[in-house]
């Protein structure tokens, strides 16, 4: 089985943000930069295919040139090769999904694994933009996944339960946590991460179909209202929810 | 004039919320342009209703590849609808379907999309998207370039707004051109979890945290919920400790939730949880830790002890 699993590199979620002199992206000084958290089960779950049927486990990441560590961490994992498509634009997950379908173009997978979403710019769209550019099935927010032949069975989490799903590989799915329990690499593995080859391919150019105007940090409009634990304090919070917020 | 075609949902025999709100948000745009929508395979629902939120017609999409739901084919047919409307905007509520079939039109129309979108305005006739991003720590306003463009709305932020002596909606069919090729994906079963409403389609979520200290104290949620007529809720602490399911996690591995009241018991209120609900109209924290980062974003918070608080808040809201 030829697997590609689609990850990136993310600020960690308790970073602070602060918006950058451009006033559209953030400002990375101090900046923490992780694996995005979805991907460990992307990894994971590309790794656990191998393991059932055998085959390539391919990793790709496409950012800026540190983003080549979390490259270093998939290979660590266990996965077979790694791919960097070296491409700052972050705001426009179809230059990112033009850029998967372009590698799996090249290399054939039966089956292609993406987070749930990226924790910076929360898409949640790329399994189904990079099946529908590859003519391929997708299913989102897996939570279960089993492939007999060439047919796939998966779980995924909808308003108030699950669907199951079924599609035939060649698929694209996008992992929810659930799917499996991501493995730790080993430190002897790192240390071999370290020298392996990691290949670079040119970002394939696509216009971009959005253009980011500005950022900013949301100002808090909250009340901010805050009482004690008496009984008249709870007796206004009651009253202030009836009468202010109007929300009971 | 431009045409904006509105992504239709239906839960049984209404229209959902979600949906109409979209209506009132493409209202907001189409600037004298006309409003419709595109259901998709049958439905029994009410669609009249939708004419009172001031759309022009509604099209009932039917295939006999549309009777069991299938992404792919779902996609086709509404990608074919904007295309014989001539829409300039595509509009999709951003719920679990919603953000699943979106990226999938906006590719096959070769349009630009916009997830998520808490707002939506014109500015010097464009149209311009703003969506939280990082977690919600930071907002983005973006314009779509391409000639086309397709948005999802997250649900609850917009508001429905009925229009007074709004026309009639002319209820029309759809008859998508679809092969096997187009069935890609199929659901082949939905299990509903019965009984409990869910976190996502709630108008109050009470949700607890490691406040609670054990499983077994997760009646005071409850009950607190039960005189609310709310959905329960759960951060990710909770969930990971097995207490309560992953379905009710509220945060950044779990849903994100904008109900018109959350109450956040015993929660303290870490970013993953803050990603998730801080988009909700209005936050009460009840936490006896006065500095827990919950306080930040509340619009009303109670500093004490839950298992003092929750009794007779319950108690209170009971008379």
């Amino acid at each position: 089985m030829n697997i590609l699993v689609c990850i990136s590199q993310v600020p960690d979620t308790t970073t602070k943000i602060a918006v950058g002199t451009d006033g559209k992206t953030i400002d990375k000084t101090g900046v923490k930069f992780i694996l995005n958290p979805y991907d460990e089960f992307t990894i994971e779950e590309g790794l656990r295919l191998r393991e059932k049927f055998g085959g390539t486990v391919t990793a790709l990441t496409i950012g800026g040139e540190s983003s080549k560590e979390i490259l270093r961490t998939a290979l660590a994992m266990g996965v077979d090769k790694a791919v960097f498509v070296k491409d700052e634009a972050k705001d426009d997950s179809y230059s990112i999904a033009v850029n998967i379908a372009d590698v799996a173009n090249s290399m054939s997978p039966d089956v292609i694994v993406v987070g749930r979403q990226s924790i910076d710019y929360d898409s949640f769209g790329m399994a189904s933009m990079v099946g529908e550019l590859l003519g391929m099935a997708s299913i989102s927010v897996v939570s279960s996944l089993s492939i007999e032949g060439t047919s796939v069975t998966a779980e995924r989490d909808v308003e108030g339960g699950k669907e199951i799903v079924q599609a035939s590989l060649p698929c694209v799915i996008s992992a929810q946590k659930g799917l499996n329990d991501p493995r730790y690499p080993k430190l002897p593995d790192i240390m071999k991460a370290k020298s392996k080859p990691i290949e670079e391919r040119a970002s394939v150019v696509s216009t971009s179909r959005v253009q980011t105007l500005a950022m900013e940090l949301p100002l808090s409009k909250r009340v901010g209202k805050i009482l004690g634990d008496s009984d008249s304090d709870i007796a206004e919070l009651v009253r202030l929810l009836h009468e202010e917020a109007k929300v009971i | 004039m431009s045409t904006i075609v509105v992504f239709l949902e239906a839960k049984g025999s209404e229209v959902k919320r979600s949906s109409l709100e979209a209506i009132t948000a493409a209202q907001g745009i189409a600037g004298g342009g006309s409003v419709v929508g595109i259901i998709v395979g049958g439905t029994s629902a009410n669609v009249e209703k939708t004419g009172e939120y001031g759309l022009h017609s509604c099209s009932i999409a039917t295939h006999s590849l549309l009777n069991n739901y299938s992404l792919t084919a779902v996609a086709a047919t509404v990608a074919q609808f904007a295309q014989s409307v001539g829409a300039s905007n595509v509009i999709f509520p951003a719920t679990v379907t919603g953000k699943e079939l979106a990226p999938r039109v906006a590719i096959k129309l070769q349009a630009g999309f916009i997830p998520d979108c808490v707002a939506l305005d014109v500015q010097n006739g464009s149209v311009i998207a703003t969506r939280p991003v990082y977690s919600g720590k930071a907002k983005i306003t973006v314009k779509i370039t391409t000639d086309i463009g397709v948005y999802s709305l997250r649900p609850n932020v917009f508001t429905a707004r009925t229009i007074n002596g709004a026309s009639p909606v002319q209820i029309k069919d759809f008859a998508p051109n679809l092969s096997n090729d187009d069935v890609k994906v199929t659901v082949s079963n939905i299990v509903r979890n019965e009984g409990t409403l869910d976190v996502s389609e709630a108008d109050i979520i009470v949700s607890g945290g490691r406040g609670l200290k054990g499983p077994e104290n997760y009646h005071l949620i409850e009950s607190l919920g039960k005189v609310l007529g709310a959905a329960i809720g759960a951060s990710r602490a909770v969930v990971d400790a097995g207490w309560r399911p992953h379905g009710e996690q509220v945060g950044q591995t779990g849903k994100t939730v904008s109900p018109n009241l959350y109450i956040a018991c015993g929660i303290s209120g870490a970013v993953q949880h803050l990603a998730g609900m801080s988009s909700s109209k209005v936050i009460v924290a009840i936490n006896k830790d006065k500095d827990a980062p919950i306080f930040k974003v509340a619009d009303y918070g109670i500093v004490g002890d839950v298992f003092d608080v929750l009794p007779k808040l319950t108690a209170k809201l009971t008379h």
